[in-house]
């Protein structure tokens, strides 16, 4: 991408050396802008200081789950007698998400840092930054910047005197999505099948790399325990608005004009200004149809339509009230007050020439895919789901078939190990609340005449058919 | 390098002793568990001999201490592993909503009609379709996390944004 400005309205803390003017990504960059100053800081504190600053920060995890880090990190004992390890998420492969890219690439000094930091406060002495298979490059450049950090003394044996001793190192997975889950992530860094591990027993900071307390947190979430250490977790909360602290990496794709990445802090912008002001609004003679705001997994939401929130009144109580789809502020809270989620910051836009039937079956497409096999009704479902929207792309929807969707969906979520469950049937669901015209139209019964089934329309000569019948 | 449309894996090649120091030294990388280093073994070989051929299960397990169903199990999991040669040139292309909300569809037609690829034996089990020259080779993946800039593509270990157009497929190929 050619080198753009950030927006006025924009807040760069993590992205602030992304796209910056004379900017490399070799160490001596990071150092002449004070690269690292914050990791002697850090050193110079006690660990269980540093996480009651990241516990005061209020900050939450930016890779889609919105988890309290503070907390995540106090379940790490200070005691503890098993070695500790963190692993760094980067297997950004959330549709609609792509901000830690821009870090892995053009900043990694700060990725690595914030996880020195972040391993000196949990006491962890070995860390792998688990980075997605597709991001060949992004992992050469890390191990450029793990190099440069050790001649520097800021990993390996007794960090700048201070006696911590840290490896970290880069593990590449092989293309898939599961892998971004915390605990399938932890299998598949353990040389296997990344199944996820049931909750409980294997909460990670509990029972998580190789049976001994893991700390697993997002790149963007690492990157801010250095912002953390330097501004104090007070200051740090006062970006943002309470409960949703800091800044937020939004990636904004689909039919705006100007899509792209932009840092705000949390929740200091509508849904209306991020795709009007920011992004340009809609291509020309076209309107905003739908958004999904948190990644492929989040709920989708109707642009026309205005959506009922709880505001508390003065008095303390609680009150119903109207809210157009424009005002939606974009913060963890809100989002889920519409019955949505901020996710991983991924926002999807889709203009009013956009058939719903198709946009979900690609998403069909993706989680059938992706699922690992491990639970039945996500194996199953999640294909059969791809199956009827496939058949209602090609016109060969059958009579119910709507139903038939929300149906499989309803039997997914809730019933799986991991969280999968939800991310494959939350579009479903959503789709078919908002859009449900779009679906019953298409499910009217297309069958040709003579065809028993649908799966025997779906002749090789019908597009989409050849595909459907493979699986 | 031919295409490979039969069931048939080729045979692993000898491991060149280079590429097995570079392994051994992988392998330290993990040292509470060497079983850790499989997936990493595995991008070695692929990159260096082409596809893991028929015994690298067995080749892979001997070097970890594993049984070899311990890296088949892997090798058939992960969407990136083959076994089979692609062609000279990988290209990938990302499928997922934004991308094909930008135009991925057309830009799999546009590599496919101008790299003379036949997709039509491609699926899920074997998505790769390589072009009768042996010089490229195509699959649609899913989201490469890049939506701000699509439709997307990788050639190779290259990454290429904004890619819309007969134009810029043109470009490309012309590159490799």
């Amino acid at each position: 991408m050619s080198r753009r400005f950030p927006h006025p309205r924009e807040r760069r803390l993590v992205f602030k050396n992304v796209d910056r003017e004379g900017w490399t990504n070799d160490i001596q960059a990071y150092l002449n802008d004070g690269g690292y100053d914050d990791l002697r800081k850090a050193l110079s504190m006690k660990p269980q200081d540093i996480v009651n600053e990241v516990k005061t920060s209020q900050l939450r995890g930016r890779g889609g789950a919105g988890f309290s880090c503070g907390v995540k990190w106090g379940f790490i004992r200070p005691d503890e007698k098993k070695p500790v390890y963190l692993i760094c998420n980067a297997d950004e492969s959330e549709p609609g998400t792509f901000k830690d890219r821009y870090i892995i690439h053009q900043d990694p000094h700060q990725l690595i840092e914030g996880m020195v930091i972040s391993c000196y406060a949990v006491n962890a002495r070995l860390a792998y930054i688990y980075i997605r298979g597709e991001f060949p490059e992004g992992a050469r450049i890390l191990e450029k910047a793990i190099a440069e950090a050790h001649a520097h003394g800021f990993l390996g044996k007794n960090i700048l005197g201070s006696g911590f001793d840290l490896e970290i190192y880069v593990h590449r997975g092989a293309g898939a999505y599961i892998c971004g889950e915390e605990t399938g992530l932890i299998e598949s860094l353990e040389g296997k099948r990344p199944y996820p591990r049931i909750k409980p027993p294997y909460f990670p900071a509990v029972l998580g790399l190789y049976m001994s307390p893991t700390i697993v947190n997002n790149v963007e979430t690492l990157c801010n325990a250095k912002h953390i250490v330097r501004m104090g977790g007070a200051e740090f909360a006062k970006i943002g608005r309470p409960n949703n602290t800091g800044t937020r990496v939004l990636c904004v794709s689909g039919d705006v004009q100007k899509p792209g990445y932009f840092e705000f802090e949390v929740g200091a912008l509508t849904m209306g200004e991020l795709l009007y002001d920011i992004c340009g609004g809609p291509k020309p003679g076209r309107k905003i149809k739908a958004v999904i705001p948190g990644g492929s997994s989040a709920k989708v939401l109707r642009a026309d339509e205005s959506y009922k929130i709880k505001v508390k009144q003065p008095d303390g109580s609680m009150a119903d009230k109207m809210l157009p789809f424009n005002d939606i502020v974009l913060d963890f809270d809100s989002l889920a007050a519409v019955g949505s989620m901020a996710g991983s910051g991924g926002v999807i836009v889709m203009d009013d020439s956009r058939d719903m039937v198709w946009a979900l079956n690609n998403i069909n497409e993706f989680y059938a895919h992706e699922s690992c096999g491990q639970c039945t009704p996500c194996r199953e479902g999640s294909l059969w789901m791809k199956k009827i929207s496939d058949r209602l792309v090609a016109g060969l929807g059958v009579q119910g078939d709507d139903k038939n969707l929300l149906n499989v969906a309803d039997n997914i979520a809730g019933r799986t190990i991991c969280a999968f469950g939800e991310a494959c049937s939350w579009p479903v669901q959503s789709f078919l609340q908002k859009f449900p015209d779009d679906f019953k139209a298409a499910a009217k019964n297309h069958l040709p005449e003579g065809a028993r089934t649908a799966l025997e329309a779906l002749a090789p000569e019908v597009p989409h058919g050849r595909e459907a019948l493979a699986h | 390098m031919s295409a490979v449309h039969s069931d048939e894996i080729p045979a692993l090649p000898p491991v060149p002793a280079e590429l097995e120091a570079r392994i051994d030294e992988v392998i330290t990388h993990y040292p509470v568990s060497k079983r850790s280093a499989v997936l990493t073994v595995l991008h070695l070989l692929q990159e260096n001999l082409g596809f893991l051929g028929a015994g690298t299960e067995d080749w892979v397990a001997a070097k970890l201490g594993l049984q070899p169903i311990n890296v088949y199990e892997v090798i058939t999991f992960y969407p990136m592993f083959r076994r089979k040669p692609a062609g000279k040139n990988h290209i990938r292309v990302c499928r997922t909503l934004s991308c094909a909300l930008g135009g991925s569809y057309q830009l799999m037609e546009r590599f496919c009609q101008q790299a003379k690829i036949d997709r039509s034996h491609a699926h899920h089990h074997d998505p790769i379709a390589v072009s009768p020259d042996g010089k490229f080779s195509i699959e649609f993946v899913e989201c490469l996390a890049s939506c701000g800039t699509a439709p997307v593509c990788m050639i190779n270990d290259d990454f290429y944004e904004n890619v819309g157009t007969d134009e810029k497929v043109t470009e490309l190929l012309k590159k490799y």
